[in-house]
């Protein structure tokens, strides 16, 4: 029988510190790219107009561009996309020429006579034309920040009605966490924020709930189960405990988001990243952020469950946390 | 023993039912007969799984009423209009499953599966095709009430730009023999203005060539935008001639080295509008070689048209659609009955059937714009769905390996099950006519790595409870019931933020928001109450079973 990390028992609440300091290590310098950059994201959100074309030659971005320049297109963005003979030639509004729905429809005919005029007409394919008006790219702005936050406001409604409210925040903290990770990671990669990366996003919500979920029931149980031992011990005894489990769920998962970074084509490829990252980080914060968050949330606020939180190390244990023995295996 | 058998019942229902909801079947589409050209149905067999457009290829539009031209009173009523115009155009245009609906209450989506040519596809559907017969200004009004268009520019310090040389005007003029052929009476006036003309060189008048039809002007085609603005001055507009209204011609006509827009004078109010036509066709004439659309009126159109036109006898007609004239206004020679034609010159004929569809769907309620368009190759769309599905045949079997090495037997029983669920996901979607789109082939991948989840929990428990010394039956029970509410909250969880995606998502986003709701669902079903069966069945068969193969 194979089994990973079975009867596991490792202290993971004591690298809490270290895994904050990996984290803020992570998301500090994405946000404050973000706040110098701003996402990269789709025409969906800007308003736009995306041409994708298939050359008969690998013409290379150079020329697309000179075909483009010489018909007056200059704001255009040229960018191979996949296979060395395809290309997307973005173009998106300005928020000044906000007024004219119609103008990114002629861009669109614009850029294909361009490519006409510089190519020759059989030399190329138009395989894909979106042309996002600014109304409808406002529209999916806000649709997409309601969309995140409704999810927020369900989850948390579900929490309530699942857990006790300490557990519900500190699940609520983990997952507001791989949010702002997603965040630095997309725009590590500069990736292009679609409705469907945020489609991504979402579901990683889910996920990584899903995942702090799955630890929260193990220590509701073992906390009834378990009456001698304080919160610390509980804690690392179900992540201890639900181990295998994750590491094999969060194998499955990854092993077809991977298939789809590799497999799935460039249209996917951004979903697919941002989803394998998901996992990542879903699992590290269910582990890291959201045991010790609760940690800490009894401390401030003792519950019926806090038992031990103050001290924050398993009973019995030296005062000086470094030297805090790893928790006792449980007694069966 | 009978609790197996119904377990096994209900399964073997739910493939049952699964493999009619997925089995090919006839499908009637309307295409276009590539010989005739017309329309005619054909029968196909296809699965009826819904490929959204960016899968199968085609054109997705999103309209809007456009109010950029000038404020229209009810935009959700024009909208409602447009539809069921928009909708006669398409079903005539022939396209297979098109789909035409308003969304909100101003806003018509028309999605086209498979189209090849966008470009045509947009120019019938956003075609106003609002049809009007106006007679030219047959008293020649317009054209003695340019010398004080003239004054009134120069009082305002508008001078002639630069007026054109005397030698063209000269040249058209005396190329121009049947100059005022319909009524001679206006003729000493129009000497006179065109000495002033001559003399004084107006900031209008330069501009404008009298041409061959009454209230015809021909403008140099550099010059049409320069007119358009000086006629829509206010104080140009103040002395145009009451119930006068000025429209462009279609056609630029070429004299020598320069090229000409025709510039009609009409009466302001139609004799007759296209909304009493009732059939249209187009043919393309054998002797003169022109595609010509010819039109029958309704009823009431005909008794209309008739007495307009016999009123009219010898006066000049334009036919003007969508507010440009199509070709030289002709000569009414005789009353008009119920039949009448449009000549469209050496136009192809396909544009012919166009314009003859419209004309048949009737004008739309108010000009369209299109505010969202997505037009996809259908060859991008094959190599996306092979692209998916090579990724996900990748990812099953890494899911499979990985299940079989841990979990051994059991874990083949879950990949049993895994199929199951593929084949119930694939039903859910093709049952219930949901649309699968390529992110939902992505959420269909990742779901079958969020499926073994739960069959992950259940043997992980059933492990733990076997460690703790449970017998292999007690094991499994409780392993199934511990690992229940785990179950529960984890998929309840990923439903909700997918039913949120699909409340508030667009096309592409709701497909992946379906396909993962129906994915949860169908693990759940697999992942416990088949998996549990299996399990059954398999208690059942070794009762002295001491080891599990978990």
């Amino acid at each position: 029988m194979l089994r990973l990390f079975a009867n596991a028992n490792y202290d993971f609440i004591k690298w809490r510190r270290w895994a904050y300091g990996l984290t803020a290590l992570t998301i500090v310098p994405g946000f404050l790219l973000f706040f110098v950059h701003g996402l990269n994201y789709s025409i969906e959100f800007t308003g736009g107009t995306l041409v994708q074309v298939e050359t008969v030659q690998p013409v290379g971005t150079a020329k697309l561009r000179e075909a483009l320049d010489a018909a007056g297109i200059r704001d255009a963005e040229i960018q191979q996309f996949g296979a060395a003979n395809e290309y997307v030639v973005r173009a998106r509004l300005a928020e000044a020429s906000a007024n004219a729905e119609g103008s990114t429809q002629s861009t669109a005919h614009a850029v294909s006579d361009a490519l006409t005029a510089g190519l020759g007409a059989d030399q190329f394919k138009v395989l894909r034309v979106e042309a996002v008006g600014p109304k409808v790219g406002r529209e999916l702005q806000s649709k997409a920040f309601l969309a995140i936050l409704f999810s927020f406001l369900v989850t948390l409604a579900y929490l309530a009605v699942r857990f006790e409210w300490r557990f519900g925040l500190a699940a609520v903290l983990a997952t507001s966490h791989d949010i702002l990770a997603t965040i630095a990671f997309i725009r590590y990669l500069n990736l292009e924020v679609s409705l469907v990366v945020v489609g991504a996003v979402l579901t990683m919500v889910g996920y990584s709930l899903n995942d702090t979920i799955i630890i929260f029931d193990r220590v509701r149980e073992n906390l009834r189960k378990f009456r001698r031992q304080n919160l610390y011990e509980i804690l690392n005894l179900s992540i201890n405990e639900t181990l295998p489990r994750s590491v094999l769920t969060h194998g499955t998962t990854m092993a077809t988001t991977l298939a789809l970074v590799l497999l799935a084509g460039e249209v996917l490829r951004p979903f697919a990243l941002v989803m394998t990252f998901a996992i990542f980080t879903g699992t590290f914060s269910s582990i890291y952020i959201a045991a010790p968050v609760l940690m800490y949330i009894e401390k401030r606020w003792p519950g019926e469950d806090a038992r031990g939180a103050r001290a924050f190390r398993a009973t019995g244990a030296a005062p000086t946390e470094s030297r805090a023995p790893q928790a006792e295996p449980t007694t069966r | 023993m009978r609790k197996i058998r119904s377990r096994l019942i209900m399964i073997g229902v739910l493939v049952v039912l699964s493999v009619l909801a997925l089995m090919p079947r006839n499908v009637t589409q309307r295409v276009v007969d590539s010989t005739t050209g017309r329309m005619k149905d054909t029968t196909v067999r296809e699965t009826p799984i819904n490929f959204g457009l960016d899968l199968r290829g085609g054109m997705h539009l999103a309209l809007e009423v456009d109010q950029s031209r000038g404020p229209v009173p009810d935009p959700a009523e024009a909208i409602r209009r447009a539809e069921r115009v928009v909708r006669t155009r398409i079903n005539e245009f022939g396209t297979t499953e098109p789909v035409v609906q308003i969304v909100g209450n101003n806003r018509l989506i028309v999605e086209l599966p498979g189209e090849q040519d966008p470009a045509r596809a947009k120019g019938i559907i956003q075609r106003t095709a609002f049809l009007e017969f106006r007679i030219t200004d047959m008293k020649n009004e317009f054209r003695d009430a340019i010398p004080q268009i003239d004054g009134a520019l120069r009082a305002a310090g508008v001078h002639a730009a630069g007026a054109a040389p005397a030698s063209t005007v000269s040249q058209l003029f005396g190329g121009d023999s049947t100059k005022d052929k319909g009524k001679g009476k206006g003729k000493g006036k129009a000497a006179a203005a065109d000495t002033s003309q001559a003399n004084q060189a107006g900031a209008l008048s330069s501009l404008l060539f009298q041409g061959s039809v009454p209230g015809e002007f021909l403008v140099p085609e550099e010059q049409v935008s320069a007119v358009d603005s000086l006629l829509a001055r206010p104080d140009v507009k103040r002395l145009i001639p009451r119930g006068l209204d000025y429209k462009w011609g279609i056609e630029v006509e070429s004299r020598g080295a320069r090229s000409y827009r025709a510039l009609y004078v009409v009466e302001e109010k139609p004799i007759i509008t296209g909304d009493l036509l009732e059939k249209a066709t187009a043919r393309r004439d054998q002797m003169t070689n022109q595609s010509i659309v010819e039109f029958v009126l309704s009823r009431r159109g005909g008794r209309v048209f008739e007495r307009e036109t016999s009123r009219h006898i010898n006066d000049f007609m334009a036919i003007i659609l969508d507010g440009r004239v199509q070709g030289t206004p002709p000569v009414i020679k005789s009353q008009i009955g119920q039949r009448g034609q449009i000549e469209l010159g050496s136009k192809p004929l396909q544009e012919a059937n166009d314009l003859a569809l419209v004309l048949r769907a009737g004008a739309l309620p108010a000009p369209l714009v299109i505010v969202e368009e997505r037009t996809i190759g259908p060859s991008l769309g094959k190599d996306s769905i092979n692209d998916g599905i090579r990724a996900g045949i990748v990812g099953v079997i890494l899911v499979v390996l990985i299940m079989v090495v841990f979990y051994r037997l059991s874990g083949v029983l879950a990949v049993l099950a895994l199929t199951l669920y593929v084949l119930f996901t694939l039903a859910g979607l093709a049952g219930f006519g949901f649309t699968l789109t390529l992110p939902g082939l992505a959420g269909l991948v990742l779901s079958v790595g969020i499926a073994v989840d739960a069959n992950v929990l259940i043997f992980e428990r059933i492990r733990e409870e076997l460690q703790h010394g449970k017998l292999v039956r007690t094991a499994v029970d409780e392993g199934f019931t511990h690992a229940m509410t785990a179950i529960i909250d984890s998929n309840v969880s990923t439903a909700l933020t997918a039913f949120i995606l699909y409340l508030v998502g667009t096309g592409p986003v709701q497909g992946f928001a379906i396909t993962l709701i129906i994915g949860i669902a169908a693990s759940m079903i697999t992942a416990v109450f088949v998996v549990r069966t299996f399990f059954m069945i398999w208690l059942q068969r070794r009762p002295d079973m001491v080891t599990l193969s978990v």
